[in-house]
Formats: structure tokens, sequence, C-alpha cells
């Protein structure tokens, strides 16, 4: 009994003091590095790193969490930067509620492309999703509506605006607007997985037939995973238009983005929350830094090094980058 | 008062039939042990009243609710629980989170649904182990984790499918306990056991099947001497 009474008074998560202490360090850092005059490069370069991370982030609670790996999940990149033109462009709603209207049409896609998709499993989900993440780019390469393979070229303001959500003199405003939004999504995502559909969703993950036997209805919940993932998704497409405030299908619903974000989560650690944001951490630097270096696309140096660090991880560390991470900091004291 | 009532229950795969015809019901709060020769479909009836195989024809009455039919997880929900003969833990999380996930069930908020978990954790005397991952703990341990996850979702109805099945003979005695424990907090239980001398010390009624069909019910004793029974499984002894 004394045993049962000391399990019970022990705080319910396991929370490192240290790691909170680090945690509110790097975010105070990451908001008062501008001040020290970071210059456009970086700016961009940690731009890219938190969108990235956010995407990942969304990919991970489909893969990670509930175990469907999907292959196409570029679409609801596409879908959100499309939703944000589209509408400013045709009746000049500001970004702010198109990003809304994104996330809206990115989970009613989530829902429609999820009910059938998710009666898949293993590879049959992954290749499924895969064709969908292609058919969502050949049709918008043949909509005239949204501008065909021409895509969408957004309408600029003459000077910086907060409403139109365009800054030209600076790139300062973007990289708080991203900073909250993978703030915002790294928390939510945080909440999630220490939530009961964050525990329900591992055990589908873990063993479907077993989560079954605990009242858990997979399809239903896998769903749902796959419902909130396109809703993170989206927003990112949305800044990511306002950011270059010129998209294509091409661009914005290419296969790559589905690849990337299932490489920086794998990097990082699958599964993890920090996962998403220590992958994006390194892999967004090389491939900014290649393009730099060698100029255009990076000669696809970035991809070959993408490649190899991956070989790496997968036979050394197959949980990640975040296994590095003293065990003692992630897991409790276990009694032998 | 029968918690469940199973009438004409069959299921074929392909020309065999894993269940023919099978009859057989469950006085609430005792325990019902079923037994029968490898292939005989013990497993297959428990995924038929589980909803995990669909029945082909029959009926399943849990109290005075008809869940022929109903998914695995409405079933459960209903208060049926059961484990498997192929342990399936959740491998990569700890004893207490596969416990938690079972208590999802009864309670939302997620301190008490881990205060209920740790109840029954130190009920199956893991409570030491609860920090630990399902998969670094030994077969007996896994055995009393997914005992104990489904005891989380408070079933009225437990079925367990070969608990002593696979572990080292030191360890069976403290799970034949367990399930008697467990028997004393009022639930219900259908066991699956090969072990004979286990299936007479915990059970009120045995159901033998052979080849799908059901070849003798009742009492311990008296399946222990029916002649188609010790033909088919308990095998005869030579006197001489």
């Amino acid at each position: 009994m004394d045993k049962l009474i000391t399990a019970k008074s022990e705080p319910l998560w396991n929370t490192n003091n240290k790691v909170v202490s680090i945690v509110y360090g790097l975010i105070t850092l990451l908001f008062a590095l501008p001040l020290f005059g970071l210059n456009s490069f970086y700016l961009h370069l940690f731009i890219m790193i938190f969108m990235h991370a956010v995407m990942a982030q969304s990919w991970n609670v489909i893969a990670g969490f509930s175990g469907q790996i999907s292959l196409g999940h570029g679409a609801f990149f596409g879908i959100g930067a499309y939703a944000t033109s589209f509408f400013y462009m045709q009746y000049g709603v500001t970004p702010w509620i198109s990003i809304f209207i994104g996330i809206f049409i990115s989970g009613v896609f989530a829902v429609l492309i999820g009910i059938p998709m998710l009666r898949l499993s293993g590879h049959y989900f992954a290749i499924a999703t895969l064709l969908i993440g292609i058919s969502f780019q050949v049709v918008f390469q043949r909509w005239d509506l949204v501008g065909a393979a021409s895509g969408l070229w957004v309408t600029m303001t003459p000077e910086d605006s907060w409403i139109a959500l365009q800054f030209h003199s600076s790139k300062l405003p973007y990289y708080y607007i991203f900073l909250i939004f993978f703030l915002i999504s790294f928390f939510s995502v945080w909440v999630l997985s220490r939530s009961k559909l964050g525990y329900r969703l591992r055990a589908i993950r873990d063993d479907p037939q077993a989560a079954l036997s605990l009242g858990i209805n997979v399809s239903n919940y896998k769903i749902i995973a796959y419902v909130i993932s396109a809703m993170i998704m989206a927003p990112m497409g949305s800044l990511f238009a306002q950011y270059i405030l010129i998209i294509d299908p091409d661009r914005v619903f290419n296969i790559e983005i589905s690849i990337i974000v299932l490489l920086i989560t794998v990097l990082g650690g699958i599964g993890n929350v920090w996962g998403p944001i220590i992958g994006a951490s390194i892999l967004i630097p090389i491939s900014e830094y290649s393009r730099i270096y060698l100029g255009g696309t990076g000669g696809a140096v970035d991809l070959i090094l993408y490649g190899l660090i991956l070989m790496i991880i997968c036979v050394f560390r197959p949980n990640g980058l975040i296994s590095f991470i003293p065990k003692d900091i992630l897991e409790r004291k276990k009694q032998r | 008062m029968k918690i469940l009532s199973v009438e004409n229950l069959s299921r074929s795969f392909g020309g065999i039939k894993a269940n023919d015809n099978v009859s057989f019901s469950v006085e609430q709060g005792s325990i019902l042990g079923i037994i029968g020769p490898n292939g005989a479909g013990k497993s297959t009836l428990f995924d038929l009243i589980t909803g995990y195989t669909k029945a082909e024809s029959g009926k399943v009455q849990f109290f005075d609710k008809n869940i022929f039919g109903l998914s695995p997880d409405k079933i459960s929900n209903l208060g049926v629980g059961r484990t498997f003969q192929k342990l399936k833990p959740f491998a990569d999380q700890t004893l207490l989170e596969n416990v938690m996930i079972g208590a999802f069930v009864k309670e939302k908020n997620v301190k008490k649904a881990r205060d209920n978990a740790l109840e029954i954790i130190n009920f199956v005397d893991l409570i030491e182990k609860r920090h630990h991952f399902a998969k670094e703990l030994s077969t007996g341990q896994r055995k009393r984790l997914e005992m104990a996850r489904a005891m989380a979702i408070e079933p009225k109805l437990l079925l367990m499918d070969e608990v002593t099945g696979g572990v080292d003979q030191k360890t069976i005695p403290g799970l034949v306990e367990l399930i008697k424990k467990m028997k004393k907090t009022g639930v219900t239980i259908i066991t699956i056991e090969h072990n004979i001398n286990i299936i007479m010390e915990i059970s009120d009624n045995v159901l033998a099947l052979d080849q799908g069909k059901s070849i003798a019910f009742g009492p311990p004793r008296e399946i222990q001497k029916n002649k188609q029974v010790i033909d088919s499984y308990l095998g005869t002894f030579d006197a001489a």
C-alpha cells in the first residue's frame, strides 16, 4: 500500500527542471535574436526552420503518433497556400482570415481522403497518399480558376501591410509570425501527446488490435489524427504563400514537400514532439547553405547529404537524434 | 443471472468449421474454463464473441443486449474485456501507459486515469515496474500487464486466452492466484487453458470444444469424467 501511495504522489509528468529552464531560455533567445541584428539571410534561415519544423510536426501527428505513413502530406500545404492567395486576390479577404479558410478546407479534405484511405494500412496507405498528393498537383496544374500551371501571383501592396500580411522592407515581421505559429503548433502537439487522444493514438500505432480491445474506435481515431495533422500543415502553406507571394502547383504541391517532412521527423525522432524541431534545425541549414555555396537548388547536394545522414541515423540511431539525449532526462527512474 | 448467452455460433474458414453451432451460457461472477485440443476453435470463439471475427450465424447476448455483429471497440465499451493468446502489449510504452490507455475507457481525466491505472498495477503486483517499457518486461510480467490493461476498462466480463501459456512453472501459481483474486472483485471470467489442473482448480464450469463443436459443458468434475472429452482431449491412461 505504501508503494501505491508513493506512486500516486508522483507528479503526473516526468518534468525535468533543467529541460524546462533550457526551453524557456531558448524561447526567450528566439524572440531576442533579431535584436542582435540578424541579417536577411539568417532571418530567412530561421523562418525556414520554423516552417519546416511545423510541417514535420504535422506529419509527426499522423505518422509518429498514430503510425500511418503519409507520403502526400504536401497536399495540405498546397491547399493552405492556394486558399490564402485565392481568397485574397479574388475577394480581398485578409490572409489572417483565409488562413483559417485554408485550415478548414484542409480539414474537410482530410476527412474526405481519410475515410476511404485510412481503411488501408502500412505501405498501402503510404502509396495511396503518395498518389493523392500527386493528383492534387496535376489537378491544380490544369485548373484555370487558380491560374493553372502558372499559379497565382499575389497582388503586392505598395507598402508593408499587416492586414495583407505583406512585408517588403524587412523579413523581421515574417520571422515573428512564423515563430509564433511554430510555438503554437509545438505547444498544441505537446498538449495532444499528453492527452487521452495522444495515448489512444499511440495505442493504435503500437497495436491496433489491442487498441480495439480497449474501446478505441481505430478508424475514427486515425481520421481525427489525419484531420489534426492536415490542419497544422495548412497554415504553413498560407504563410509561405504570403512570404514568397508567388505560388504554383510545382512549388506548393511538390512531392519533395512530403518527403522533406518525413526526413526531418525521422532524423529528429519520430513520435516525439522534439523530433521535428531537432530535425529541422539540422536539415534546413544544410539545405540553405548548400544553395548558397552551390547555387540554384544546391545541385541536389542537400538531398545527397539528407540521404547520407538518414542512412547513418537509421543504422546507428533508429530512434533519431533525440536518442542522444540521456535516458534519465527522457524517462522516469526505474526500480529494479 | 446469466451474463453471457451464446447460441449456435458458427464460423467457417474455407472448408473448415472453426466453430460449429456452439452454445453455452455463463453465470455472473463465475469462471468458465474452455478446454480443447489445438485447432478446436477456442481462440476463434473468443474472436467471435468480441467481434474480431464476424460470425456467420448465431446469437451472442451480453446481459439483455444482443452484441452479435458489433465491432470490437463497441463490445469493449459495453464491458467485455479480453487478453490475447499472442501477447499484444504496447511495446514502446511503459506499463503505466499501457494500463492508462485501458483506464481511459471509464475516465477522461488524465490524472484520475493514472491513479486508477496505478491501483490496478498494484493489484497485479507490478507497481515497482510501472515505469518500465512493456518490451523490457518478462513474459510473465507481460501476461500480468495484459490482465491489468483488460481490468482497467472495468469489465463485467473478461475473456482471457491462455494466461499460463508460455510461462515457466514457477510463474504459473502466481498467475492462477491472480485469476482467483480477479474473480473476487466480481468480474466474470472466461478463460482458455491447456493446463487441465488449473481449469479444474479455478473453474465453476467447463466447456470442452473439439473440431469446432461443443462436446461437453458442465462442472469440472463431470467434464473430467466425460468419455468424449477424455477421448478427444484428456486422453486415457493405460492402467497396465
